[in-house]
């Protein structure tokens, strides 16, 4: 058999919408028998999260559909009253389950089934007060130094 | 005749390909994998899947919603 091919993702985003990428990656990835490994940074961290609750925000979000409504109709001033964002993560979620989409703790829960290195930025979570606690278990804790050391000889090296 | 068979019906992208990995991984070599799709998607996905792990895609139809696949795990 070939060598395994590997793939090195650096996750930087916490919103909904942005923890889909390095997961649906990822996971397809480790179903394609890749060896993976997401470097989870700044915002990223928040996926990593026990009791994640991640949201959405339409606020400077032009392109988020707001169906029935047309796209960027409401203006920005009325995106960020207290229950728009909330509104909008319930409306989001709805839709994500409607079409048969993964939910995040799904996707998370299946990437950590199949073996997908978790790592997770030490800088960060002293930088926010996290606590490792707060945080699933499996991670490693580690900095740059070690993203270089699995990223080298990485096949695909994603920024997300 | 196939030895399994996957409903991935209502389910989308990557859902199908990975249900599909996790019972190939719970199969004999040889043995042939069927699975319904109600994501368009899947198509393109299941030969790329196919491509790239060495199982063999035997057989991709559509009839009206419904994608049909069957895979003989490598």
């Amino acid at each position: 058999m070939a060598t395994q091919k590997r793939m090195a993702i650096i996750a930087t985003k916490g919103t909904l919408d942005m923890a889909y990428p390095p997961l649906i990656l990822a996971t397809t990835a480790a179903a394609l028998d890749y060896d993976v490994t997401i470097f989870w940074t700044f915002y990223g961290l928040q996926v990593l999260k026990k009791n994640r609750s991640l949201k959405v925000s339409p606020v400077g979000n032009p392109a988020m559909p707001m169906d029935p409504l047309p796209e960027a109709f409401i203006p920005n001033i009325l995106m960020s009253l207290p229950f728009v964002e909330a509104a909008a993560t319930a409306m989001m979620k709805a839709k994500i389950k409607s079409k048969g989409v993964a939910s995040i703790d799904e996707l998370f829960d299946m990437a950590m089934e199949s073996d997908v290195k978790m790592i997770a930025c030490q800088m960060t979570v002293d930088l926010f007060n996290f606590k490792h606690e707060d945080l699933v278990d499996g991670l490693e804790f580690a900095g740059a130094a070690r993203f270089f050391e699995v990223a080298q000889g990485a096949d695909i090296t994603l920024f997300i | 005749m196939a030895d399994k068979t996957l409903d991935a019906k209502g389910l989308n992208c990557p859902l199908p390909i990975l249900r599909a990995k996790k019972a190939l991984n719970a199969m004999d070599p040889g043995q042939i994998l069927a699975i319904e799709a109600t994501d368009p998607g899947s198509a393109k996905d299941f030969e790329s899947f196919c491509k790239q792990t060495g199982n063999e895609l035997v057989k991709a139809s559509e009839n009206g919603n419904v994608f049909y696949y069957e895979i003989r795990k490598v």
